[in-house]
């Protein structure tokens, strides 16, 4: 098969991205599949300067990190890199939440700081004759095996079905709840929990984003092994558009009622549902799981 | 169940209710029941097994019955001040219309919970109508008009206020109609609640 060549291109970022994919742990494999003709951080076949002041070949431009005007790398806009490269790759993945709809960078002093094409949920015209040919992967930081299975199916010539995000539904149209190891205690609303330890569900009163947020961490695990809600820190919805949100760690209620409720589920629906649960105590899910 | 089975568990239900609510739950027998439904005892258990299971489906009724009242207020585009008012109106026009509800809900439900433990733990068997003045309390504050604050403390202030100048009505200590009440009862309770 063809050595896919990609051009690695870094926005307004804390390369967060570029750590996580790092941890790729078949990254070996991956660098004898693909090329890098740029990388910010390993080796590549082209400097930026060569990168900005020439046309080199290309199949894919990843971006990583928020956009805007007024940002350049090597001396140049940002932006005009982007239209420079963007009609000769057969495909754009803006990597990570800041390249895909802004995400914290929103909030820095560059002016209109957005996504290449979301800013937040909201439709960019800028980049509009790109939209067909992008795939967001979104995250804070990206799933290093989102991107990689995501590159593969590039290099594979199979369509990825993709979200209104563009968003491969693969990997994004689950929600971070499916798999969480907390689910029974979802269910019988027992929350209760100390950051860090084993039980409790954290949706109630600890800021978890799981049910409302698209994403696979419970079902693709980070470096094999883990995810937040599992280890005992809440979901903070970092695959959204609407990330980062305040008050990570606590859940924004009125008059003890969730603001956000499990995605697709209405609130009359939600309510029955919880009244019900919450008559009962089940002493085994009170209980510490290991040490009585 | 045959919609004619149907119609004929829902009399007993308001017959029942109507002889618990005056009577009480201990001094009302299934033969009383009965015979006020022109039906035999031992037919009766067709439909109830025993006069708790009965007693549970009543509040169950009365529940859904006073939660469509407020669900169509609450999915009227009014404003939460008006809400208040409505829900005010539908809790003190149904105390005026079908008192025994209202007296059931306050004499027999609250009062013998000996009867209501298994099978009513909780909010269970009124889950349709505090389901409603929980969305009533949520988007109350989701809009800005309501202050954010524990539900409980909430739900005594309003029910409590309620459920108070009803009984205070069926002991006949109240000098007025209960609707002559409404406006300030209104007032009071949305100047408690709102920001």
């Amino acid at each position: 098969m063809k050595m896919i060549k990609l051009l690695w291109l870094s926005g307004i970022t804390c390369n967060a991205n570029t750590h996580s994919f790092l941890n790729y742990p078949f990254i070996e494999q991956f660098l004898n599949d693909f090329e890098f003709i740029y990388h910010p951080v390993l080796d590549s076949s082209y400097t930026l300067q060569e990168i900005v002041s020439n046309e080199i070949e290309c199949d894919v431009l990843l971006i990583e990190g928020s956009i805007s005007p007024e940002f350049q790398r090597a001396d140049v806009s940002i932006e005009d890199i982007i239209r420079k490269y963007a009609p000769k790759v057969q495909k754009i993945v803006t990597v990570g939440t800041c390249a895909t709809f802004g995400g914290i960078f929103s909030q820095s002093d560059y002016k209109d700081v957005t996504g290449l094409h979301f800013d937040k949920e909201q439709k960019n015209q800028k980049f509009e004759n790109l939209f067909d040919k992008t795939i967001s992967i979104s995250g804070c930081p990206i799933h290093p095996e989102i991107l990689v299975n995501t590159l593969y199916a590039i290099k594979g010539d199979i369509a990825l079905r993709l979200d209104n995000f563009l968003r491969p539904k693969e990997f994004y149209a689950y929600t971070v709840h499916n798999g969480c190891v907390r689910n029974e205690y979802f269910e019988y609303k027992v929350d209760a929990h100390q950051f860090g330890e084993l039980e409790g569900c954290m949706f109630y009163d600890h800021g978890c984003q799981a049910p409302f947020t698209h994403a696979s961490c419970n079902k693709i695990l980070w470096n094999e092994v883990n995810s937040k809600t599992r280890v005992g820190l809440p979901c903070f919805g970092c695959t959204e558009p609407t990330f980062p949100k305040a008050n990570l760690f606590t859940t924004k209620k009125n008059m003890g009622v969730p603001e956000n409720l499990p995605l697709g589920v209405g609130k009359r629906v939600y309510l029955t549902l919880a009244g019900i649960t919450k008559a009962f105590k089940i002493p085994r899910l009170e209980k510490k799981l290991l040490d009585d | 169940m045959t919609s004619k089975k149907q119609l004929k568990k829902e009399l007993i239900i308001q017959s029942a209710l109507e002889l618990f609510a005056s009577k009480g739950f201990y001094s009302t027998t299934i033969p009383d029941i009965a015979s006020s439904v022109k039906i035999s005892v031992g037919s009766m258990y067709n439909y109830f097994t025993s006069k708790d299971v009965l007693a549970k489906e009543i509040i169950k009724y009365i529940s859904l019955y006073l939660g469509n009242k407020l669900q169509n207020i609450n999915e009227e585009k009014i404003s939460t001040e008006e809400k208040t008012k409505k829900i005010v109106e539908v809790y003190f026009k149904t105390a005026s219309l079908k008192p025994e509800m209202i007296d059931y809900f306050l004499r027999i439900y609250l009062s013998n919970r000996e009867v209501f433990k298994n099978g009513c733990e909780g909010m269970i068997c009124v889950n349709e109508f505090v389901t409603e003045i929980m969305i009533y309390f949520e988007e109350g504050v989701r809009c800005g008009d309501l202050r954010d604050q524990d539900f409980f403390s909430a739900f005594g202030l309003f029910m409590g206020y309620l459920g108070g100048m009803v009984f205070l009505k069926g002991e006949e200590i109240l000098p007025k109609a209960l609707d002559t009440y409404i406006d300030d009862i209104s007032y009071n309770i949305y100047k408690a609640l709102s920001k």
